[in-house]
């Protein structure tokens, strides 16, 4: 439903976003992470048709964004970063505007207004005039204005930012189920975010993508992919740490002491290797006091830095 | 035209939503008769006609048209619901159109509420209505003239303050194109069709001419033809602002 292709983007000698290629179909909820200053507002304001590219093309629906605007930005909801909107509207009189200026009229636009209403959870604040209601109410009227004509495709620039952990599980649930029948694409730092809700999670650094896959695929690409974690006495800290780096599942123990009189060993995977059967078996043979054994899935924010940082790392190499 | 209505509306409304509609409102009025009364010597004068009323607008909306459209665009850009705005299923040429009318209206607002002068001369003595329905005319059509200019100007900023002097100023010259004081630095050494195509961009000429009671198609021409290009300048600069 989105298809980027070669999309480049300069403001002056700075380039924000570099011949970047993106498809996103129906059904997937595509999380889209980097660093501050990556390229994804800027990727999301030429989708949109806020920006003209310098290069390249996006089509929504078919449509060409740049030929064909105003079928595309029918087929879009957007929620643009900082959920801007008219402070001195109540956020009811705004929804209404809204409407209207999609081509909802009287009590048809009053209908969309109200399901969004009631989706984003607004009714208490409806008429209030916005500049007075607080960052998540602010948000959710964003959020509202995006979803109110049902687009099929939808752009999120940070929903969730500035919302309490209640706003930001609703939000979440909202987007879940509107999931099946549409495109969309949130931006996010979130990486909690994208394991909850995206279908893919699309790393771009430098206006590149660097990384695309399920939230699992850039799971399994971190250190800490089925790494074990394992929490044992102190007394058994010099044997038990020769044995876990003895097994042939395990690349590597990390060694933590911890204040409570026990130590913690970090055993990480050899590629494919589950060394947490292994562990679980060493330890009932060793009959050691185990404390905690837990296994881990990754942790994206290692992957996202080691994916973000690694190319600056070997620039400042090259320079040196 | 179901384009420009929606835009139109909410912009028309925000004026209303803020103090700024009805201080701007009692200002106008007040500065109306402030002019007209004091510095006009209206009664003094003993004729019964708006000549002295009308001959002050232009110096008026010189500051208080540019006081409106200083935000047309200038706020939205500052606020970032121009990127709301540009991405909505709307042309470009209907936002511009929208909120141009809108603002134009709010103004049409302010100049209707001044018909008390209008009682008043009739009042006082037998006025020649069609002069002053005329030069009502023409006043509004410099207003939207004036307010062209400025939404145009505001378009290429996010500083209010920016744009309301820049206004100022570029309206200024074509208040006075036809004054002396412009014409004089031209006179010694430009050809005359160079001398009456400046003289002929004035404010002041037009309006004097519609003030005299006569609506000439050459003066409407002339105001429409301003407003259409500055609108168009307009969309040209929001549409380049999009390439960055």
């Amino acid at each position: 439903m989105i298809e980027i292709e070669g999309l480049t983007k300069r403001f002056g000698p700075y380039t924000a976003v570099s011949d970047l290629s993106l498809t996103v179909g129906k059904g997937e909820v595509l999380g889209f992470l980097g660093p501050n200053g990556a390229g994804k507002s800027t990727t999301m304001k030429m989708v949109t048709g806020f920006l003209s590219p310098t290069a390249g093309r996006v089509r929504v629906c078919g449509h060409d964004v740049e030929t064909d605007a105003l079928a595309a930005q029918s087929a879009i909801g957007y929620l643009p970063e900082g959920a801007p909107a008219y402070g001195d509207m109540t956020a009811r009189q705004f929804l209404l505007f809204i409407a209207e200026v999609r081509g909802f009229k009287g009590a048809d636009a009053k209908a969309k207004v109200d399901a969004a209403v009631g989706k984003t959870e607004l009714a208490g604040v409806l008429d209030q005039p916005i500049e007075t209601l607080s960052k998540g109410f602010k948000r959710r009227v964003g959020l509202a204005q995006a979803i109110l004509h049902d687009p099929p495709v939808l752009i999120m620039d940070e929903p969730t930012d500035g919302l309490d952990p209640n706003q930001k599980h609703s939000v979440r649930t909202l987007i879940r189920a509107m999931a099946a029948e549409k495109a969309i694409v949130v931006s996010t730092h979130l990486l909690e975010e994208v394991e909850a809700i995206c279908t893919r999670a699309v790393i771009i650094d430098r206006g590149q993508i660097v990384a695309d896959g399920t939230p699992a695929e850039l799971l399994a690409r971190s250190r800490y992919h089925n790494a074990v974690t394992v929490t044992l006495p102190t007394t058994l800290e010099s044997a038990a740490g020769g044995k876990l780096r003895g097994l042939a599942s395990v690349s590597g123990v990390e060694t933590q002491r911890r204040a409570d009189g026990t130590v913690s060993f970090t055993a990480f995977a050899k590629n494919g290797a589950l060394p947490i059967e292994d562990i679980g078996a060493l330890a009932a043979a060793e009959k050691w006091d185990v404390k905690e054994l837990r296994a881990e899935a990754g942790r994206l924010d290692e992957v996202f830095r080691a994916i973000t940082t690694h190319d600056a790392a070997q620039r400042k190499a090259d320079a040196a | 035209m179901k384009y420009v209505w929606p835009i139109f509306k909410r912009e028309f409304a925000g004026y209303f939503a803020t103090p700024l509609a009805y201080v701007f409102i009692v200002i106008f009025l007040l500065a109306m008769g402030a002019f007209t009364f004091y510095v006009g010597r209206f009664f003094d004068n003993g004729i019964a006609d708006l000549s002295v009323f009308f001959g002050y607008h232009p110096w008026l909306y010189l500051f208080l048209v540019p006081a409106i459209s200083m935000r047309l665009w200038a706020e939205e850009r500052r606020t970032g619901t121009m990127e709301l705005l540009l991405t909505l299923p709307v042309p470009l040429w209907a936002t511009v159109t929208g909120k141009y009318l809108a603002a134009w209206a709010f103004i049409a607002i302010a100049l209707a509420l001044t018909f008390p002068i209008w009682i008043t001369v009739n009042y006082l003595g037998d006025p020649d209505n069609g002069v002053i329905v005329a030069s009502y005319v023409g006043s509004l059509l410099m207003a939207g003239g004036y307010l062209a200019i400025g939404a145009c100007i505001s378009s290429t900023t996010n500083n209010q303050v920016i744009a309301f002097v820049v206004t100022v100023v570029v309206c200024f010259l074509f208040t006075i194109s036809g004054a002396p004081l412009v014409l004089d630095l031209f006179r010694g050494w430009a050809p005359l069709a160079l001398v009456n195509a400046i003289s002929s961009f004035s404010f002041l000429t037009h309006f004097s001419a519609i003030q005299a009671g006569v609506i000439d198609l050459r003066d409407l021409i002339y105001f429409f033809s301003l407003i259409a290009l500055f609108l168009t300048a307009n969309v040209v600069v929001v549409d380049l602002k999009k390439s960055g």
